[in-house]
């Protein structure tokens, strides 16, 4: 069931467009990411969807009612903000109540709301404290709970996990998502990190300059990007220009000495300028020549290595003077888990490996 | 000399305290500032009249200070005067604070750059004009029951001490988060209610401490208001100042002390009210 709709929604601030004509449905019960680079127009998505920003063209529906017109503090949505702004001049139990007092909910059944949302954030025995005598963490779940108590039809947050350290953000992350099982509200959250958002969305829209550039669960969006932009953006990956052979099944790109063959034939016309993608842990790296020949192969030495603990990233220039970026798993436990530079290795990789996009 | 070298590096910023030449200067200051005022005082308590000999101990000048009527009329109309003129100031002041601050309107600049204008022209100046104006332009009627007499006054004095109060305000409104107002809507608050639980907590301090300048402000201007009071309209330092044109009486003296007593008593009341304030709407 659709609960939201962007109908062709554009917002301009004066000559400078920040969100281009996007159509975007969201369902009910999802957990749905905004995310994109800095400037990209995510948040302005979400500030018109709170009703803090108004749309210049286009209909923002939230289950069927078109929220033209409605000011944010009629609308079924609440927000979490990125500074998190809880209210500095009330306790804990005071912020969180603030919205229920507002909407004149008796106080027996408010103060039971209060305490359900606070035991849901596991803020239980902090209600009578102040917000500054809290950490970043737990002012995060206050904001949390504050808007969760209005019991809205939709969660919005803003960058929720980029003011915490990483460790903390990391157990958020579950326990946001938890959080959201557990309630089943929808949620949308913006971010520009994207390991946040595979790891918590359901869907992700990803977003430049404005424009909506694929919408997809995070393994499509991570394994069959829609454009240049999405493949280069998620992850880390080796894109070459190329030619279609005539069979559309081989690229030929003046980047790698051999053709790269693929799986099955590209729906594209033969001839056509293709980009190809290839992600670094999907590349075979050994340093004596495999004894089976391999669909697709090439040889370099290694110009620098990365070593992150559990893979190392290899830098490998080609003769012909090609980088490629090739991750290993370190499965093993060594002292000295990096080869060295200047090492010379094979690669090779399986043909349904690379990823053909637009030229 | 390498001894001095060490011994310097390990002066701590308190140690500077110890240094007689320091000691000296600072001395040398508060001598300087506080010696008339407190002479002031003492000389409020001395049993004599217009003699700078301490002759003894008396609090017969607070008595008779209690039994002038013209004096007491005076005093009570100033601190009528400061009181309206404040509550006036602190709400415009306020008010013109938000609306720099947070809307954007036609005219914006100019409104802008006119409303300190009241700081920086000079105190004479003032006067003229409102002499001028409440005399011929606008003539505000005499014969008015009290406090209403006290009108033109009271506009003349928030007209000068409004801007001070905005600037306080403004310079405050600086650090509001705005997520914070928009946090109260999101949750269901009117943009009224939200101004109501969110910024005016936050903008406290500064209307407390505008409203302590325009107090003080109004309590003690001398210049406007000398231009603007009637015969029937004399503040305590037009008062004062008309007292001193005969001789300086230990009278007066008590008077002083007495404005100067509430004035301090005021501004402690204000600082710990302030202070209490900002630690409570800080945001962490």
């Amino acid at each position: 069931m659709m609960l939201i709709r962007f109908d062709h929604v554009t917002k301009r601030f004066g000559s400078f467009v920040a969100v281009d004509d996007v159509s975007l449905d969201i369902a009910a019960g999802e957990f749905f990411a905004l995310l994109g680079p800095s400037g990209c127009g995510k948040t302005t998505l979400l500030r018109m969807l709170a009703g803090l920003e108004t749309p210049s063209q286009g209909r923002i529906l939230i289950d069927g009612v078109d929220m033209a017109g409605v000011p944010p503090n009629r609308r079924p949505v609440n927000m979490v903000f990125q500074s998190y702004a809880v209210f500095p001049h009330m306790s804990v139990a005071d912020n969180v109540a603030y919205g229920l007092k507002i909407d004149r909910v008796a106080r027996p059944e408010r103060d039971a709301r209060v305490a359900e949302a606070l035991a849901l954030v596991k803020l239980g025995e902090f209600a009578r404290r102040r917000p500054d005598q809290l950490s970043g963490g737990q002012r995060q779940r206050v904001a949390l709970a504050r808007a969760l108590v209005k019991r809205p039809k939709v969660l919005l947050l803003d960058e929720p996990l980029s003011a915490l350290d990483a460790k903390l953000r990391e157990a958020m992350r579950g326990e946001l998502a938890a959080i959201q099982r557990e309630v089943g509200v929808t949620f949308v959250m913006v971010t520009h990190d994207q390991d946040e958002a595979l790891a918590m969305a359901g869907r992700c829209a990803l977003m430049d300059q404005g424009r909506l550039q694929q919408v997809a669960s995070p393994g499509d969006l991570y394994e069959y990007p829609a454009n240049r932009f999405v493949a280069d953006f998620i992850g880390t990956i080796n894109l070459f220009e190329g030619t279609l052979s005539a069979d559309r099944t081989a690229i030929t790109t003046p980047a790698l000495d051999a053709p790269i063959h693929l799986a099955k034939p590209v729906p594209a016309a033969p001839d056509a300028t293709v980009w190809v993608g290839i992600r670094p842990e999907k590349i075979t790296m050994t340093p004596a020549p495999a004894p089976r020949a391999a669909a697709n192969m090439a040889s370099g030495s290694i110009v620098t290595s990365a070593y992150l603990g559990a893979v190392t990233l290899y830098d490998i220039r080609t003769p012909s003077g090609t980088l490629i970026k090739v991750t290993a798993a370190n499965a093993q436990r060594s002292a000295s888990p990096a080869l060295p530079a200047g090492t010379h290795v094979w690669l090779q990789w399986e043909p349904d490996a690379p990823v053909v996009l637009p030229g | 000399m390498a001894r001095f070298a060490i011994r310097r590096q390990h002066r701590g910023p308190l140690d500077y305290a110890g240094r007689w030449s320091l000691r000296l200067w600072v001395a040398g200051v508060m001598l300087f500032l506080y010696l008339p005022l407190a002479s002031l005082v003492l000389f409020s308590f001395n049993n004599a009249k217009r003699t700078i000999r301490w002759e003894g101990f008396t609090l017969d000048w607070y008595a008779k200070m209690a039994g002038d009527d013209a004096l007491i009329s005076a005093f009570a109309n100033s601190l009528t005067i400061a009181a309206i003129s404040t509550l006036l100031s602190v709400v415009l002041g306020a008010m013109a604070a938000i609306a720099l601050w947070r809307f954007r309107f036609p005219g914006k600049g100019a409104f802008d750059g006119v409303i300190t204008l009241p700081i920086v022209v000079p105190e004479i100046c003032m006067g003229v004009a409102m002499m001028v104006f409440f005399g011929t332009i606008a003539p505000w009627p005499r014969d008015l029951v009290w406090p209403f007499d006290l009108g033109a006054i009271t506009i003349a004095h928030v007209t000068f001490s409004f801007p001070f109060v905005t600037v306080v305000v403004r310079a405050r409104l600086a650090s509001f988060n705005r997520e914070m107002e928009e946090a109260a809507r999101d949750l269901g608050a009117s943009e009224l209610r939200a101004l109501r639980d969110v910024l005016l907590p936050h903008i406290r301090p500064a209307l407390v401490s505008g409203a302590l300048l325009a107090f003080t402000l109004s309590l003690d201007d001398f210049v406007i208001t000398f231009f603007t009071a009637g015969p029937n309209t004399v503040t305590f330092p037009v008062k004062v100042y008309s007292m001193v044109r005969f001789s300086v009486t230990p009278e007066v003296n008590a008077a002083s002390s007495v404005l100067m007593a509430i004035t301090i008593a005021l501004t402690l009341i204000g600082v710990r009210l302030q202070g209490t304030a900002i630690a409570r709407t800080e945001s962490p």
